[in-house]
């Protein structure tokens, strides 16, 4: 029914915003920069405080460098979200996979400690994927489940590695806290990466059948997609993807941890959320959660000079989550 | 006392968004009396009984009971208002026991008994569990349960659909007995014996509107038949039977005692290359069931299905696809990814194989896609997003996408349902056209005409069975309609 | 007769697992007595309590994901007030909140029409904030008398005070409940949520009242948790799957309207004493967590498996 024309005005705005995520959202974070700058004078634009430079490469280079491991992690939540399914392991994929690499780097050289990394997190997501897509749990639950095993799994082998001590390979290193004018040489990986996530959604088959599994899995059924093919194949790549972001994350830390990429799962979701992609399936854009992540960033550097305090900050993420969606479904009558 | 009905409903409008589901019906019933509901597929016959019932809304009229306005919000406020109805599905708790569901709704349990014994179930005990009953019982309880709530008006909706012949009759003298004593009673049927059994009257529904009332006498049948069809079109006949091609050789599509679901009990039948097969048959008469069968979404309990001779053995839609069998569904919002745009509509099965799961060819595509946009003419003005095209036009979507893939043997499952005339008016010629063009087309419809205009022969299916076999130049509405009620026995068959 | 034999076998079969595991236990560790029994009991109190909120949720159809930062909630909250206050009334403001906290989860279900899942999730989130705020680090204190009302026995010599705890605790809320209206209300919104709108069941309001019981019952586990630890601890706990897997496993379906509250607290304590038996066959504690996990894992693709054949049908 083509009844465009007598629709609610919010409806309508909606719908615009929808379409073209991105621009509401740059405007956004350019209106929380510039709070920023009101709030702690000379952060962003250094000249106002009497030092150098219109605007600080340090502080916006500082700004992408974190943003960057959460952007990643915020593709593997829009990739299953797209299909209305979530990855709640990729936190616990990516410290998993940093640590292997870390410990194992020091024995066994740097290359095969990259590989059995990604490997690590290809198993946690094909794992995933047979769950959601052979005995159809919850991506929800099914993820959280394999996240808590991986959990174990990570202390059984760090007391196995207790002796061997932890290395962080030097390119990862490089990645993680060089810069190259200005800007962390971790772009040498996102944008690739990023410009990899996009083709990947618009301009190839698979892409297009995680919109048309999370648009409607019965038209997707009906017109001969085996499902399950599909989910084992996203979560796997989810899983990549989580193991790929923890190494970079360890280049920045440079410190591997048992938690280390774990308080990045939320805001991963969240990121994600701002960024248009519908958590009920069939609608997403990774150039949207990219922005969300510098969002995130920002307002989190925001709240720090506000000295709010850490469970404020948890809170106020659940609750973005939850207001997104709500709007989301009153705007669009979904479910 | 008696010129206060016991339901009155007058004037009632409502459209869902552009479609017009009802115009101007109204139906009153005296106390005392049993007046039945009728109408084909589609005359907006449940939308009226969700509003008598308080689960819809009307845009205009109102709803009196016993001379009170009806301010219906919900099914709990209808009973309050003395209006009780019994539902085509049962609406007892599966997973609590007979007792728990009559304490649920407030139902004196005595007077439940009673109308349990009465009604031929006298051996259910308050502690079975109701997902262990027999659908059939689960009707009787419902109705039990109804009655004992002492109603003022009762609605039956299909209630005895299910039932086994000595329970309907149990049911046809309660009902009855209960009418006597000063119930109005609404009775939604399409069973032409139980309703000349039953009622006083009929009231008969047609393209939203209420367009008569019968008597029920004898030859009522003919009467109510003619109402439901309206002064029919007559649609010059776009067919004559002498260009019909001499088919013959190996089916296309052979279907073998096919069974599925309590519905579908034995269907067979032979579809050539080259011809457009129509299937009638009224709501809920193992239709849905076949056409889910020959698409891959359900397995048959029992029957073969062939194609091209040999038997085939579909467990997912992929393996009917790759057998040649494509489904369009009756509800669109089935086949659709309503929030994509017409291209990645059309252009989803070409995704659909792993090794199609790499770069998307995209010339190749949009020469394809827009073949069969061409082809359709599809009006692609709001082509972003699927859901913003007209009815007519989400159905040449769900069609094309069969149409740029290559067709073989396409299912049509009620195309027509619910979108415009000029659309309509596209897509008979264009079955014909496939089929001329060698492919083969099964074509269910509820639109009692266009199995003239477009096929060349048609099945009518009642009660999970084949009941006729009628040609196209024989298949008027009247004969169609008679058949589909299960009124003409298989001499009929030309 | 034998329906409701029928209806009870998956209970009983627990049951008999149960006592089965108890004599594999005693095998293993032949110094595993009464005792023994005493401590599984006390520590599996606040997974027993989660469990039962988590079972109320799940039989009204829903699932609540936030469990766990709810309990953490009620644990610091009590921790804090324990230090100021009398014993009693802190424990009754906990429940309060408690019941607050499940009945917002309730409301913001219902009006926002977000689905349960994605809801609760966010909800975890605001939570465990809470919690965090209310206590950033462990501290606080629980009166003595409350560690000490669930260590010992009762009465008798043998009976876990624990167990006393959590049978009162639970039967207080769910006997009068479960065959009131309201509790039948709740099964029917689970069962058939459209049957139970025809029966005139007030669904949305049975929903939010089922997610205010889900919440009381985290109040238990959280004053529990603290009363165990003595403290009050502001970081959710593991609770959040192993409920999920104990209410899979105790008989109550995902999806809504079958089962009861004995079943899931029965699969608490065969989830304990697998875990109490991997100990007594020294198995490093981080290889019991894995295997627990498989575990519950295994048991949620059960459940997942056995609620999707039945829909489909």
């Amino acid at each position: 029914m083509s009844t465009t024309d007598t629709d609610p005005p919010l409806l309508r705005l909606g719908r615009a915003m929808r379409d073209n995520p991105l621009i509401p959202l740059v405007l956004f974070l350019f209106a929380l920069v510039v709070l920023l700058e009101v709030l702690r004078p000379g952060i962003v634009m250094p000249i106002r405080s009497g030092r150098d430079g219109l605007i600080s490469t340090f502080w916006v280079g500082n700004l992408i460098k974190f943003a960057i491991p959460l952007a990643m992690l915020a593709a593997c939540q829009v990739l299953t979200m797209l299909t209305a399914g979530i990855d709640l392991s990729a936190g616990i994929v990516a410290t998993v996979a940093a640590f292997v690499c870390a410990t194992l780097s020091s024995i066994w050289g740097v290359a095969p400690a990259v590989l059995i990394a990604l490997a690590t997190g290809l198993v946690v997501g094909v794992v995933n994927g047979v769950g959601v897509g052979i005995v159809r749990v919850h991506p929800l639950i099914m993820t959280l489940g394999t996240g808590l095993i991986a959990t174990g799994c990570l202390q059984v082998y760090q007391r196995l590695v207790i002796n061997a001590g932890a290395e962080v390979p030097t390119f990862l290193s490089w990645l993680g806290t060089g810069r190259t004018l200005g800007m962390p040489n971790g772009l040498y990986l996102f944008v690739p990466f990023s410009v990899f996530v996009i083709w990947l959604m618009r301009y190839t088959g698979f892409g297009r059948l995680l919109f048309a599994l999370g648009s409607n899995e019965n038209a997707a059924k009906l017109s001969g997609v085996r499902s399950w093919q599909v989910y084992i194949a996203l979560y796997a790549l989810s899983g990549l993807i989580a193991a790929l972001a923890g190494l970079l994350y360890l280049g920045i830390i440079r410190q591997p941890s048992l938690s280390l990429a774990n308080p990045l799962l939320l805001p991963s979701v969240a990121a994600a959320v701002i960024g248009g992609t519908s958590i009920f399936g069939g609608r997403g854009s990774y150039a949207g959660a990219i922005v969300g992540a510098l969002i995130l960033r920002v307002l989190d550097t925001m709240l720090t000079l506000l000295q709010m305090p850490e469970g404020a900050r948890t809170a106020l993420f659940g609750l973005i989550i939850l207001a997104v969606t709500a709007l989301y479904v009153r705007i669009t009558g979904a479910r | 006392m008696n010129d206060i009905a016991a339901l009155d409903a007058s004037g009632i409008s409502k459209s869902f968004g552009a479609v017009r589901a009802l115009t101007d019906a109204h139906l009153r019933v005296a106390a005392g009396e049993v007046v039945a509901l009728m109408g084909a597929n589609g005359a907006g016959k449940s939308t009226f009984v969700k509003i008598i019932t308080g689960a819809l809304r009307p845009d205009t009229g109102k709803v009196m009971i016993r001379g009170q306005e009806a301010h219906v919000g919900s099914p709990a406020q209808a009973r309050r208002s003395g209006l009780v109805p019994v539902y085509q599905e049962p609406s007892l708790i599966p997973d609590l026991d007979v007792g728990d569901n009559l304490r649920l709704g407030d139902t004196p349990v005595a007077a439940f008994q009673s109308w349990t014994e009465k009604l031929g179930v006298p051996d259910v005990r308050l502690s079975d569990m109701i997902s262990d009953l027999p659908l059939a019982t689960l009707r009787i309880l419902d109705l039990a349960r109804s009655l004992a709530a002492e109603p003022d008006v009762l609605l039956l909706d299909e209630m005895t659909a299910a039932l086994p012949t000595d329970l309907v009759e149990r049911v046809l003298k309660v009902v009855r007995e209960r009418a006597n004593a000063g119930m109005g009673v609404i009775y939604v049927s399409h069973r032409f014996t139980e309703i000349s059994e039953l009622c006083d009257r009929a009231s008969v529904l047609r393209d939203g509107q209420t367009v008569g009332d019968l008597p029920i006498e004898p030859g009522v049948e003919e009467k109510a038949v003619e109402l439901m069809l309206g002064q029919s079109l007559n649609l010059s006949r776009q067919r004559s039977s002498e260009d019909r091609k001499v088919l013959g050789g190996t089916p296309r599509l052979s279907a073998k005692d096919l069974a599925a679901g309590p519905k579908l009990t034995d269907v067979s039948f032979d579809l050539y290359s080259g011809e457009v097969l129509g299937v009638v048959a009224l709501e809920g008469q193992g239709q849905d069931e076949l056409f889910d069968v020959l698409s891959g979404f359900q397995r048959p309990t029992a029957g073969q299905i062939e194609v091209d001779g040999s038997p085939v053995n579909f467990g997912h839609p992929a393996d009917a696809i790759s057998a040649g069998l494509t489904i369009v569904p009756g509800d669109r919002s089935e086949a659709l990814l309503a929030e994509r745009s017409v291209r990645e509509n059309i252009a989803l099965p070409f995704a659909a194989q792993v090794r199609n799961w790499g770069p998307l060819r995209l010339r190749k595509e949009r020469s394809r896609v827009d073949y069969a946009i061409d082809r359709l003419q599809i009006d692609t003005r709001a082509k972003g997003e699927v859901q913003r095209l007209s009815g007519g036009n989400q159905q040449k979507v769900t069609i094309g996408r069969w149409l740029a893939a290559g067709v073989q043997t396409l299912l049509l499952f009620d195309p027509t349902r619910g979108i415009d005339v000029r659309t309509k008016r596209q897509i008979y010629p264009l079955a014909r056209e496939l089929a001329e063009n060698g492919a083969a087309v099964l074509f269910y419809t509820s639109e009692l005409e266009e199995v003239a205009l477009a096929c060349d022969r048609a099945i009518v299916i009642f009660n999970g069975r084949v009941v006729a076999e009628i040609d196209a130049a024989d298949a008027d509405e009247q004969t169609l309609m008679r058949a589909a009620y299960g009124l003409m026995n298989a001499e009929g068959t030309a | 007769m034998t329906a409701s034999l029928g209806k009870h076998a998956w209970v009983l079969g627990l049951l008999v697992l149960f006592l089965v595991l108890i004599g594999l236990t005693k095998l293993v560790q032949p110094s595993f007595s009464l005792a023994g029994i005493e401590s599984l009991t006390r520590a599996a109190l606040p997974f027993a309590f989660a469990t039962a909120g988590m079972a109320v949720v799940v039989i009204v159809g829903g699932i609540d994901l936030s469990v766990a930062s709810m309990m953490a909630v009620c644990a610091v909250t009590a921790a804090v007030l324990m230090e100021r206050m009398a014993g009693v009334p802190a424990i009754l403001i906990v429940l309060a909140v408690g019941l607050g906290m499940g009945l917002i989860n309730g409301v913001l279900i219902v009006l926002t029409k977000v689905p349960d899942i994605v809801a609760t999730l966010a909800m975890l989130f605001v939570w465990e904030g809470t919690a965090l705020l209310i206590l950033n680090t462990p501290g606080g204190a629980t009166a003595d008398w409350v560690e000490a009302g669930i260590r010992g026995s009762f009465l008798i010599g043998w009976f876990p005070k624990a167990l006393v705890v959590l049978v009162v605790g639970i039967a207080l809320v769910w006997v009068p409940l479960r065959r009131s209206k309201l509790g039948l209300s709740i099964y029917a919104t689970g069962s058939d949520e459209t049957a139970a709108f025809r029966s005139g069941v007030p669904v949305g309001r049975t929903k939010i009242i089922a997610y205010g019981i889900c919440g009381l019952y985290c109040a238990m586990g959280g004053l529990s948790l603290a009363a165990l630890t003595g403290i009050g601890e502001p970081v959710p706990g593991p609770y959040l799957l192993a409920s999920v897997a104990a209410v899979v496993l105790g008989g109550v379906v995902l999806g809504g309207g079958k089962g009861g509250l004995l079943g899931p607290i029965i699969a608490v304590f065969i989830l304990r004493i697998i875990r109490s038996i991997l100990t007594f066959l020294s198995v490093d504690p981080n290889v019991t967590t894995i295997i627990e996990g498989v575990i519950m894992v295994a048991v949620v693709m059960l459940g997942a498996a056995l609620t999707h054949r039945g829909t489909r049908k």
